[in-house]
């Protein structure tokens, strides 16, 4: 009984974390191209980002995720664009947990892009450097520096927020364990392998907080 | 020939006309003081210098070449722009120095960009790395911080940082080494030593742009001085005649306010 449990854990565990990745793949990029919308010169751009990263910020990742899994279904002729089964219910799951998290980022990068002095940047200008030449050689790692600790945070919280592709019925840890008590395995009634998630989840967020720790100490030369 | 003329500089920042007909002429190896309440108009000015605001109208020459022509599209290309700063040194009054590099890697590293764009770079690279080493630190020694080189700037004093940003200054061998305010942000047992640097630097003949409030240091270092108020350079000349005994009533008010504290 107890390989049965765990082997269906880790097979949960498995999609928490693809979703986690995938997560991560898209929305750290995204979420640049974000910041640098919301920071831009020209108006309407700037307008747009803001208004989308409002939104997103606005209202709870559960409704995003029924928005974006069932609304298309039910107002598209050709019916829902998701594939059947589980890789549907993945695929629109990683495009609302990319689109969140890229908001949630973005806002933390414009912090740590506006937070660097500007006459970091002055310096370099008076001292014939190029605009890349500043971005990679001068702020580029004070930014990285200043967005280590609310990063960390926010990708603590990702690993969490995964168990919310659970509305869409996402097969991660949580629907694995409460299986058990469901009695979908043959089990019914057990209450543990619920408790066992919980592991699971404090085991990895632990691997990552001593990793984002490394990370800080590792930048701890300059001030 | 003067090696720096600035001819007829205006600049607005929106409503506010904050220089005003500026124009003045400097020497080889002379130094300029420029002096002055807050607000003024002299950062500004030393701003439009380094190429970090565009002057509204007038021009800039260095060894005779037009720099920057406020009527001339053609000298404010972006590109060029970049090439042209490095006739000018600047010395913010902040330091401003890069906090993770080192102090002999804040002073190597503009010289090791630019040796990247030289076309032999490669074929030469140890040789002309060895080369940016030893110029930086030997300006670090000539500082009085060689035991300082492989410090970062939170390691350091006040003092110390604003030395270290002088030798990055100097390292691109600018005609024009300018200060701003390069003293102000030091507590007042700091100001000295980064003063003596700068004396020693006149004594020289380094030709130097420097903003202060230090009015003794200014009257002993300066060649030329320049009393601006309110956007408008209100006298200039020897320091024994704006300092010691100033013309306009607007210079004999500022410098007695000086004279109180």
């Amino acid at each position: 009984m107890f390989l049965t449990v765990i082997g269906a854990l880790n097979e949960g565990f498995l999609q928490t974390l693809r979703l986690f990745a995938v997560t991560l793949l898209g929305a750290i990029p995204l979420g640049l191209v974000i910041s640098f919308g919301s920071m831009s010169r020209f108006t309407p751009l700037r307008w747009l980002s803001r208004t989308v990263v409002w939104i997103i910020r606005g209202t709870p990742l559960m409704l995003q995720l029924l928005v974006i899994f069932y609304v298309p279904g039910m107002v598209l002729e050709s019916g829902s664009p998701w594939p059947g089964g589980e890789s549907g219910r993945f695929l629109a799951s990683a495009i609302a947990f990319i689109i969140n998290y890229a908001c949630y980022f973005s806002e933390i990068y414009r912090g740590g892009i506006q937070g660097v002095p500007t006459g970091q940047q002055e310096a370099g200008l008076v001292l014939g450097m190029t605009k890349s030449q500043i971005f990679f050689r001068v702020t580029l790692l004070q930014m990285i520096k200043r967005i280590v600790p609310p990063m960390a945070n926010e990708i603590i919280t990702l690993v969490k927020d995964t168990s919310i592709a659970r509305i869409i019925s996402l097969q991660e840890v949580i629907w694995a364990g409460y299986a058990f008590m469901k009695g979908s395995h043959g089990y019914s009634g057990l209450w543990w392998p619920l408790l066992f998630t919980g592991l699971y989840y404090l085991v990895f967020n632990g691997g990552l907080t001593l990793f984002f720790a490394w990370v800080e100490r590792k930048l701890d030369y300059f001030k | 020939m003067p090696i720096l003329e600035v001819q007829n500089i205006e600049k607005h920042f929106g409503a506010t006309h904050v220089l005003e007909d500026i124009s003045f002429t400097l020497e080889q190896g002379q130094a300029l003081a420029i002096i002055g309440s807050s607000g003024s108009g002299k950062t500004t000015l030393l701003r439009c210098l380094n190429f970090l605001e565009t002057p509204d109208q007038g021009r800039i020459l260095v060894n005779g070449e037009t720099l920057f022509d406020a009527g001339d599209p053609a000298t404010q290309r972006e590109a060029d722009v970049r090439k042209k700063r490095l006739h000018f040194g600047l010395v913010f009054q902040s330091f401003n120095l890069f906090p993770q590099y080192t102090a002999l890697q804040n002073v190597t590293l503009a010289r090791e960009l630019l040796a990247q764009e030289a076309p032999d770079y490669k074929a030469r690279r140890k040789e002309i790395h060895a080369q940016i080493e030893a110029q930086g630190r030997s300006l670090l020694e000539q500082m009085g911080l060689s035991d300082r080189a492989g410090h970062y700037p939170h390691q350091l004093s006040g003092g110390q940082q604003q030395r270290v940003a002088i030798a990055r200054a100097l390292a691109l061998e600018p005609d024009i080494l300018c200060f701003d305010e390069p003293t102000s942000a030091l507590d007042p047992e700091l100001t000295g030593e980064v003063l003596r640097v700068i004396r020693g630097l006149a004594e020289r003949r380094t030709t130097m742009v420097i903003v202060t409030h230090e009015m003794a240091f200014a009257r002993d270092v300066a060649d030329q001085v320049i009393f601006m108020d309110g956007g408008v350079i209100v006298e200039q000349g020897s320091p024994d005649q704006v300092i010691e005994h100033p013309r306009e009533e607007r210079t004999r008010q500022f410098l007695s306010r000086y004279a109180q504290k």
